[in-house]
């Protein structure tokens, strides 16, 4: 089995390159928006997206990511908009995948929700609050649907965790590059080279670090020791201040390009 | 055979009651919760942590807590026998003291100098507050916004006793709010902080931990009801918001298989019109704050809002072993509204001179009704888990009494 995602990481460390993910909750804005604010983040340079369910309790996201799901979830925003903007972003070249807390996939039903994902396009998902020790249905409706599971550790996960966790991973390996939650930081923790380290001796899987990335000399550091650079609030942040018209889209681009350039500085 | 140790229903390792419970929660704090499973197991078979707690109770708590029997609020009830489990006369007014000293007492086995508490009626938060006190450990308090009005005596009483009281302003601004935030600070600070979860809800091994801390309302209740009237009583009551003070008088009951198990959610405006916190009654299976269990959510497995008169039971959640009791049908559970449960308050301020807690209301609103059920040759045993202090301007208000 090989997802877009996989082929995308074989290419890219044939290049020697890390590849930039960004993210975006479904129906944020609006869900028109969300789709012009996917194809700019493509357009600017970003490899790979990660489409967000999203939930009324995300216990994993700092404060810009609680506010642009709050009001996904006021406009309406559900399932059915989650797998529209996954099959808008794969019809526009992005390997392209869902995260989602696990409350909404249980919710919908885990069989059907692996299927939807599949035909829509969908190369895996990522679930932050799902541990390996409840993951039997998951796994096996994955596997039916060639789907990649891809789980978080993180810089308190214990040797023999991540070693067992990362057994289970397919297409990337998500770090969390620092202990908290979701939001820009001022600089990248020391925290996350060590877990990236960490990984890499119990595991050659591709590794993509998120948590804190918002800059380019960020993304410039981390695509020195990862495989990938997650950026999520960095986007969200944009619109929050400047919209998703022009001029919101055009900073938007912007910010994948430089964050693109910085990791290409990295080679 | 010794009531102390009957483990039956308990989950497996992995914090599974049936289908229910588990764990649902970052990565992150796996190792957190690793460390207090650990820390818990081992304080139980040390007798020195027993001695230690069981001192503290005698000393602080003002254990064992006495039973009282209402004999003018029976005549309401059926004529039932009513006898009551006075939790409300334990220091800081609530059982949630019980599971506090505990938990405390695992924080500095763990070395750890901080706890965070999330609050809802603030009982728990006050609890917790006392208990940093008592141990010199800092504390800091989530409480949803709109609580923090409603229960504003017990936020003046928290930073009385030195802790920070921090107003959550997402969401609903109510309980489910406040146990977000308090799980982000754990992400964030969890080497140096214990979260000190007040109820059996939460990932694995939080149902359990309360669960066992809060055993000890039902361990003496048995006791004390057996020396009372010679028999075990016909049910046992108890309002459920998280579950904790339900589970804490109903498990060591479990095995006695003729005596009912019942509690009694917040059934808000009735369970019919979509306002109410009646988790088990009125919700389904999902996920939320952790663990596997009944669940108030919309067809996207977004979590409804709840709502209850009460602030403690104001929850869209239950603790799992809840749920599996439900299903196994060893424990009902059924709804109060809000004017049931504020008739009942009023009758036992006037009936008794008890003002108890509006959580505890409920209980007592069940007892009227499963006491006229089953007439007067019958016992009822109820949890009466809090007193009613913090409730007074809530129930002035609702009474139309001017203060
Ligand atoms: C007096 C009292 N009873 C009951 C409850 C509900 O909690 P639980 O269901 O965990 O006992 C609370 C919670 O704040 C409370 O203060």
């Amino acid at each position: 089995m090989s997802t877009p995602l996989d082929k995308l990481f074989t290419l890219s460390k044939s290049k020697n390159r890390a590849i930039l993910i960004g993210y975006l909750p479904a129906g944020f804005p609006t869900q028109k928006k969300a789709k012009k604010i996917i194809k700019a983040m493509i357009d600017g340079g970003v490899d790979a997206i990660e489409i967000g369910y999203p939930y009324s309790d995300p216990v994993m996201d700092g404060p810009v990511i609680q506010a642009a799901s709050e009001q996904a979830i006021e406009n309406g925003a559900g399932v059915n908009e989650v797998f529209d903007l996954l099959k808008t972003s794969v019809n526009l070249g992005a390997p392209s995948v869902v995260m989602s807390y696990w409350s909404p996939i249980e919710k919908y039903g885990v069989e059907k929700f692996a299927i939807e994902i599949a035909k829509n396009g969908g190369s895996g998902v990522i679930t932050p609050d799902l541990t390996y020790e409840e993951s039997d249905d998951w796994r096996s409706q994955a596997q039916k649907n060639s789907l990649n599971r891809i789980y978080v550790v993180a810089p308190s996960s214990s040797d023999d965790r991540l070693s067992k966790v990362t057994k289970e991973c397919s297409g990337f390996i998500y770090a969390a590059s620092l202990m908290g939650v979701t939001g820009a930081r001022a600089s990248v923790s020391a925290n996350a080279k060590q877990l990236v380290d960490r990984i890499r001796s119990v595991s050659n899987k591709p590794v993509a670090v998120g948590l804190g990335v918002s800059t380019k000399q960020q993304a410039q550091e981390v695509a020195a020791f990862a495989d990938g650079v997650i950026v999520g609030s960095a986007f969200i942040k944009i619109v929050q201040e400047s919209g998703a018209g022009r001029k919101g889209l055009k900073r938007i681009k912007q910010l994948a390009k430089s964050l693109s350039e910085g990791i290409e500085s990295a080679k | 055979m010794d009531i102390a140790k009957i483990k039956s229903f308990d989950s497996d390792v992995l914090g599974h009651f049936g289908p229910y419970g588990g764990r649902f929660v970052p990565e992150a704090l796996i190792a957190a919760l690793d460390e207090l499973a650990d820390a818990h197991l081992t304080a139980q078979a040390d007798p020195e942590f027993h001695k230690e707690l069981d001192n503290l109770h005698k000393t602080y708590t003002g254990r064992p807590s006495i039973i009282t029997e209402a004999k003018r609020f029976s005549e309401y009830a059926g004529g039932a026998r009513v006898l009551l489990k006075r939790e409300d006369l334990n220091h800081t007014g609530s059982h949630k003291i019980n599971n506090v000293l505990g938990q405390a007492l695992l924080t500095k086995r763990m070395g750890k100098k901080r706890i965070i508490a999330e609050t809802g009626a603030g009982q728990h938060g006050v609890a917790s507050a006392t208990a940093a006190a008592l141990f010199g450990l800092e504390c800091v308090v989530y409480m949803g916004e709109a609580d923090t009005k409603r229960q504003a005596l017990n936020v003046a009483r928290m930073k009385l006793l030195g802790a920070e009281v921090v107003p959550v302003t997402q969401g609903s601004k109510t309980l489910k709010d406040a146990i977000n935030e308090a799980m982000r600070d754990w992400v964030t600070n969890v080497e140096t902080t214990h979260y000190l979860l007040g109820t059996v809800a939460g990932p694995h091994p939080f149902p359990t931990i309360v669960r066992d801390f809060q055993r000890i309302i039902g361990v003496e209740a048995r006791k004390q009801v057996l020396e009372l009237t010679g028999k075990l009583p016909d049910a046992v009551l108890a309002c459920v918001g998280g579950g904790s003070n339900a589970i804490g008088i109903f498990h060591p009951f479990i095995e006695d298989k003729s005596v009912r198990l019942i509690g009694l959610e917040a059934g808000g405006k009735g369970v019919e019109t979509g306002f109410h916190a009646a988790t088990i009654s009125g919700g389904s299976p999902g996920v939320l704050h952790g663990t596997r269990s009944y669940v108030l959510q919309d067809k996207n497995g977004q979590t409804v809002e709840s709502h209850s008169i009460s602030a403690g039971l104001d929850y869209p959640g239950v603790g799992p072993e809840h749920a599996y009791l439900n299903d196994l049908g060893r424990a009902e559970y059924r709804p109060i509204t809000d004017d049931q449960a504020m008739y009942a308050f009023s009758l036992l301020c006037k009936s008794e001179g008890i003002i108890p807690a509006i959580e505890t209301a409920h209980a007592l609103a069940g007892a009227l009704e499963i006491g006229n059920e089953l007439g007067k040759d019958a016992t009822l045993l109820i949890n009466l888990s809090g007193r009613g202090d913090k409730d007074v301007q809530t129930a002035a208000d609702y009474f139309g009494l001017p203060l």
